[in-house]
């Protein structure tokens, strides 16, 4: 089952990169699909390795729409730093605890930090992350706790 | 032109035009800031702002074709490698050692002293 979800997705990714639909190239596409497949498959036996995503999907669109308000919001931020003739940075380096349970949670919110302009996930250690921030106010901690809810919200099926 | 072609024009340039002064002022803050730390922070503008509004800029004047696809692809993957990547150069300077200077009034929260690379080599031969 799940190996004919991967290859209907991989299938797919072909369609849509190569934009030239004769036999021959469809052809090579199914080819390649079918060999990546094969390999997967093999790959399998070695590594039983697999990720669990417990993700709400409605949850995740909302939180990417909020992300991307918060992104802008933060490039402003930085932007002005950047430009003004006083430059104010006052870095700092300080611990991020996280509440998600799963590594793909988890793996969101270092990502989310990192990609807002301004702070940057540094050092991941059992209970907490290690964040830099360009210009420290105490009012990011409280922003970053409220991004790491915002991502605890999107995990389902985790006690 | 009709209205709607305007309309186009005028919104996808507007998208390139500002990505492309993200780029810029990301640049400038790579050569203003002061050390290591901050400077990626200003490539973080680059990569996010710049990045995102150059895509939908470029992907608006492609229109509902193939190209617009293939660009929110490359969209999406820069969404996950883009951060993952400044985490990996962050992380490596953390590791061997480099340490940010605190702002004012502010006390490094890692009591532990940064492991010294030079020693630490110097460590491995003697052994």
């Amino acid at each position: 089952m799940r190996t004919i979800g991967i290859a209907l997705v991989l299938f797919a990714l072909w369609l849509l990169m190569s934009g030239v639909y004769k036999p021959l190239t469809i052809g090579f596409g199914v080819a390649s699909v079918l060999l990546v497949v094969f390999v997967m498959r093999r790959m399998d036996g070695v590594d039983q390795d697999r990720p669990e995503i417990h993700l709400n999907p409605l949850g995740v669109f909302g939180y990417l729409v909020w992300l991307l308000v918060e992104i802008a919001r933060a490039n402003w931020a930085v932007t002005k730093v950047i430009l003004s003739p006083a430059m104010p940075i006052r870095q700092h380096l300080f611990p991020v605890t996280y509440s998600q349970k799963s590594d793909v949670g988890q793996v969101i919110f270092a990502n989310s930090i990192t990609l807002t302009p301004g702070t940057i996930t540094v050092e991941i250690e059992p209970k907490h992350f290690f964040v830099h921030a360009l210009s420290f106010a105490p009012h990011d901690l409280v922003a970053l706790a409220d991004m790491d809810a915002r991502v605890r919200a999107t995990e389902n099926g985790l006690a | 032109m009709s209205g709607l072609e305007l309309l186009v024009e005028v919104l996808s340039w507007g998208f390139i035009l500002s990505g492309s002064a993200f780029l810029l002022i990301g640049a400038f803050g790579v050569l203003r800031f002061p050390d290591f730390w901050s400077r990626l922070h200003a490539v973080s503008v680059m990569d996010s702002a710049g990045v995102i509004l150059l895509l939908i800029g470029m992907a608006i004047q492609a229109g509902p074709t193939l190209i617009a696809v293939k660009l929110i692809i490359i969209g999406i993957f820069l969404f996950i490698t883009g951060p993952t990547a400044t985490h990996a150069v962050a992380n490596a300077a953390f590791v061997s050692g480099l340490r940010p200077k605190e702002g004012e009034g502010l006390k490094s929260i890692i009591d532990a002293p940064a492991p010294q690379p030079e020693a630490k080599k110097q460590a491995v031969e003697a052994s």
